[in-house]
């Protein structure tokens, strides 16, 4: 009797344990898996596998005193069986290259030498890489990513919405020129490899971009490519201009291929991927449809508005079908600013590239991380796709920064 | 005597009665009018169920900044609110602007809404407070 009992309390307390951390079904193509390879981790923002497999998770909130986790998977038995913590500081932006771990704050990069076991030798002491970056709260988190010459991206998000006199202050104007553009709104590049850079050792390589969160580097083309937070309030603010259903489809999210001096155009105009161009922004004379900075470069690609693609991998493994070979994914995050519109994202989407050109439209790759089919409450959403790694084995990994779940998404054939 | 008695406490808590409905109807319809006005100019940023965005925008729900002082949340309302704020141990990062243009029943409508949804129960704002605050400047 008391043996019985034992054992139900054991399997009563597995399929809790199950019912905690597969909270939602993760739903792939055919042929794909998702395991969870993480849960509870809190804030987890970007991630990156080193070539050993180690999962590295940048948070947004201290745990412990510490913004960094290192999952190990000792015995190689598909779980991770290890947890290292460090880094005193909250952020989003983690990478590795060339043998060193770089992880961001809201104001500064740092890297870890890793050694030849592919352990950071000296977790405490990282080498302060750049510094003084602008954090004015708003859009402060810092996505990195470096190139195959030596030099690191990093994304200074424009502090405000479109850049008025009085921020997010329905009818204020927007500033002509916009100052913030000198310090953010852009994307800076450093030396990977020189210490305490800021402004003055640092070059503006591409400029008006409201907020990048996800980049990375595509290895095919030699070019940087970024997605973008495009703006909020449409048809809050220009009720008469965008009605209801027009501002939560407009502005569009954005993907981009920048080379050294590009301009996106923000806070001047936004993407309208309905129209398929520029247009002026109200706050700058716009009226819905007049178009404006005729110089800025037009993305390659366009989505539906307020999703926040928070994470892109230009995918190089040889684990998934050749269709994904040099292709985008994206997490996006889920939208706020569509309310009271019911909220749209919450899903990892794929963009089918060559040559760092889409050869097709966006399809959804993976959904159901918000538990539910429509989000009305941002707040009761389940998870939110945040991160985005690619593993040794060509696997993918996304990161939610709600509860801290990471998935692992493989092709099984 | 004893009939006298009774009357006299019956009339007290019919007359209570009435008055506490009273207080309620006067409410309730503050609350429904703020219900329009929260719609119109909060939803977007504090959500149809006052839960926020993450990191963003706070919630509005089992928060002191709610529930306590009525001088504080009027002063939010009319000046916005761009500084470092922590609710319930998360920090919230985007600015709110200011609502100004909105009147002093409008005010009060909103913010007797928010302080009677979302599991909120706290008493009624009214619009003699909110001319006060807004006269302080």
């Amino acid at each position: 009797m008391r043996i019985s009992f034992f054992l139900f309390s054991i399997i009563m307390l597995q399929v809790s344990c199950w019912a905690q951390f597969n909270d939602v079904v993760i739903k792939t193509p055919n042929g794909f898996s998702t395991t969870n390879v993480a849960w509870d981790f809190g804030r987890v923002r970007h991630i990156v596998v080193n070539s050993n497999g180690d999962l590295y998770m940048k948070l947004e909130k201290l745990y412990n005193g510490k913004g960094i986790v290192r999952l190990r998977d000792l015995n190689k038995d598909g779980k991770m069986d290890d947890t290292l913590r460090f880094g005193n500081y909250v952020g989003t932006g983690i990478a590795i290259k060339n043998g060193y771990l770089y992880a961001s704050s809201n104001s500064e990069v740092f890297r870890y030498k890793l050694d030849a076991q592919q352990n950071i030798v000296d977790t405490e002491n990282p080498e302060k890489i750049i510094t003084g970056l602008v954090d004015k709260r708003q859009h402060a988190s810092k996505s990195i990513t470096l190139d195959e010459a030596g030099n690191i991206y990093v994304n200074i998000g424009g502090p405000s919405n479109v850049c008025q006199e009085q921020d997010r202050q329905k009818g204020s104007k927007g500033m002509m020129p916009c100052p913030l553009l000198e310090t953010a709104g852009g994307i800076w590049q450093f030396k990977a490899d020189k210490l305490n850079q800021s402004y003055a050792e640092g070059i503006r390589y591409a400029t008006g971009i409201r907020n990048c969160v996800g980049l990375d580097w595509n290895k095919e083309v030699n070019e940087l490519f970024i997605t973008v937070h495009g703006r909020d309030m449409l048809y809050q603010d220009y009720p008469t201009l965008y009605d209801q259903k027009r501002g939560a489809e407009l502005p569009s999210e954005t993907m981009y291929m920048v080379k050294k001096g590009d301009d996106c155009g923000w806070p001047y105009v936004h993407w309208d991927h309905i129209q398929h161009k520029k247009i002026l922004n109200p706050e700058y004379g716009g009226d819905g449809n007049k178009t404006g900075v005729e110089n800025a470069i037009s993305p390659l690609m366009g989505f539906p508005g307020h999703m926040a693609p928070n994470a892109l991998l230009i995918y190089t493994g040889n684990q998934f079908p050749e269709k994904y070979k040099n292709g985008a994914f994206i997490a996006f995050h889920g939208s706020w600013n569509r309310a009271p519109e019911n909220q749209e994202g919450f899903y990892v989407v794929f963009v089918p590239m060559k040559n760092g050109k889409p050869t097709g439209n966006w399809e959804v790759f993976a959904d159901g991380f918000s538990g539910m089919e429509k989000v009305t409450n941002l707040s009761s959403a389940k998870h939110r796709p945040c991160g985005l790694a690619q593993g040794p084995d060509g696997a993918i990994y996304v990161s939610d920064d709600v509860k801290g779940h990471v998935w692992k998404i493989q092709y099984n054939q | 005597m004893r009939k006298i008695v009774v009357s006299i406490v019956l009339l007290l808590g019919f007359i209570m009665m009435v008055q506490s409905q009273t207080i309620d109807i006067k409410t309730k319809s503050s609350i429904s009018r703020g219900k329009i006005v929260y719609e119109k100019y909060c939803l977007t940023c504090h959500q149809a169920d006052g839960g926020g965005v993450p990191r963003m925008n706070p919630p509005i729900i089992q928060t002191t900044y709610v529930s306590g002082s009525k001088e504080r949340l009027i002063g939010i309302v009319l000046k916005g609110l761009n500084q470092p704020i922590e609710v319930n141990g998360d920090e919230y990062e985007n600015p709110m602007a200011s609502h100004a243009y909105l009147s002093d029943l409008q005010i009060a409508d909103v913010l007797t809404f928010v302080r009677n949804s979302f599991g909120n129960k706290y008493p009624a704002v009214l619009p003699s407070e909110v001319k006060v605050v807004r006269a302080k400047k």
